[in-house]
């Protein structure tokens, strides 16, 4: 079994290339932020309680429409709800941690640290999973922060012309190549994303849910039809 | 939106989220374990729901499905895809895809 330091610095490694991609997805969420009229302070004040990017982006929005406070409250914890499946997916991982140290972690679930965490904690290699996980989720934590931060400084104006915002699809492309292991995960990936592409103009962003949970639902029914 | 109401949606998500996040990972002490079928769908998880966030930001053009070769942000992932298929590197990925848009940019 390889140390603590040895484990999360193999986290800290595996999340270095992940971080280019959100350093321009936390710059927008900044920017976005005072674009709409949050002071820097709300706008900081998002990321640290939620620390949510897709979320964060889609409160923004709203807020800046002037959308019913309620109505951007659903639909942010919608967005987040794909985080209950994480939760419960790796959930066996912490099991033997105490709750205080099991609240920190949920706190620092994301997506990226997610997928990283349970590929690696899926391999044959041993590793103390839980500072693995620390090592991949505290580097994401701290660059969103002092992204946001900077696109709140910088303000409004990253021009048009460069389209970081596409970085952000770009991060979760390459996260999910290593998740499609086999047939039955490649009909999930391409029924989730047929289903969101459908969904996408439903409201709260319920196309998302339906895709996933669709994409879900084909993968079962493919790997159980080839159990047989 | 008052300043009020800014808050009060931070202090709502932001709690909401933390008990979407902490949920199975502070009830797992009281379940045995994951229910198998349970188990089994989660390991779709990733690759579902990965699909599902980067599919309509791709493909979904000001609103409406966009599959053609004047959708450049279509082509430039295409070419993402293909790197991240044979390199499994995220840095690579995002560089040669935001690369393949600005060059479409500029040709189209």
């Amino acid at each position: 079994m390889p140390s603590r330091r040895e484990s999360f610095s193999e986290g800290v490694r595996a999340v270095a290339p992940v971080l280019v991609g959100i350093v321009p997805f936390g710059l927008v969420a900044g920017a976005a932020a005072v674009e709409v009229g949050l002071s820097g302070l709300q706008a900081v004040g998002l990321s640290v309680v939620v620390f949510a990017g897709a979320a964060q982006l889609a409160a923004i929005d709203l807020l800046g429409g002037d959308a019913p406070l309620a109505v951007v409250v659903v639909t942010a914890l919608v967005i987040n709800l794909r985080m209950l499946m994480y939760s419960a997916s790796i959930a066996p991982h912490f099991r033997d941690a105490a709750t205080r140290w099991r609240a920190g972690l949920a706190y620092l679930l994301t997506d990226q640290a997610y997928a990283l965490s349970v590929t690696r904690f899926g391999a044959d290699r041993p590793v103390r999973k839980r500072w693995y996980y620390l090592g991949a989720a505290l580097p994401l934590w701290a660059v969103w922060q002092v992204c946001t931060v900077a696109g709140v400084v910088v303000g409004a104006r990253v021009p048009d012309s460069l389209p970081l915002s596409f970085a952000v699809p770009l991060t979760f492309l390459a996260l999910l190549m290593p998740a499609v292991t086999d047939r039955a995960a490649g009909v999930a990936a391409t029924v989730g994303g047929v289903g969101a592409v459908v969904g996408a103009g439903l409201p709260l962003n319920l196309g998302l849910i339906a895709g996933a949970l669709g994409g879900v639902v084909a993968g079962l029914l493919v790997e159980s039809g080839w159990q047989r | 939106m008052t300043p009020l109401g800014v808050w009060a949606v931070i202090a709502v998500v932001g709690a909401g989220t933390f008990l979407i996040r902490f949920s199975f990972i502070y009830l797992f002490e009281y379940l045995s374990e994951v229910p198998e079928g349970a188990e089994r769908a989660l390991r779709f998880v990733p690759a579902a729901v990965l699909a599902a966030l980067v599919a309509p930001a791709v493909v979904v053009v000001d609103g409406t499905p966009a599959v053609g070769i004047g959708n450049e942000r279509l082509l430039a992932a295409s070419v993402a895809a293909l790197v991240a298929w044979r390199t499994e590197n995220v840095l690579a990925t995002i560089v040669v895809g935001m690369a393949a848009l600005l060059g479409l940019g500029t040709v189209m």
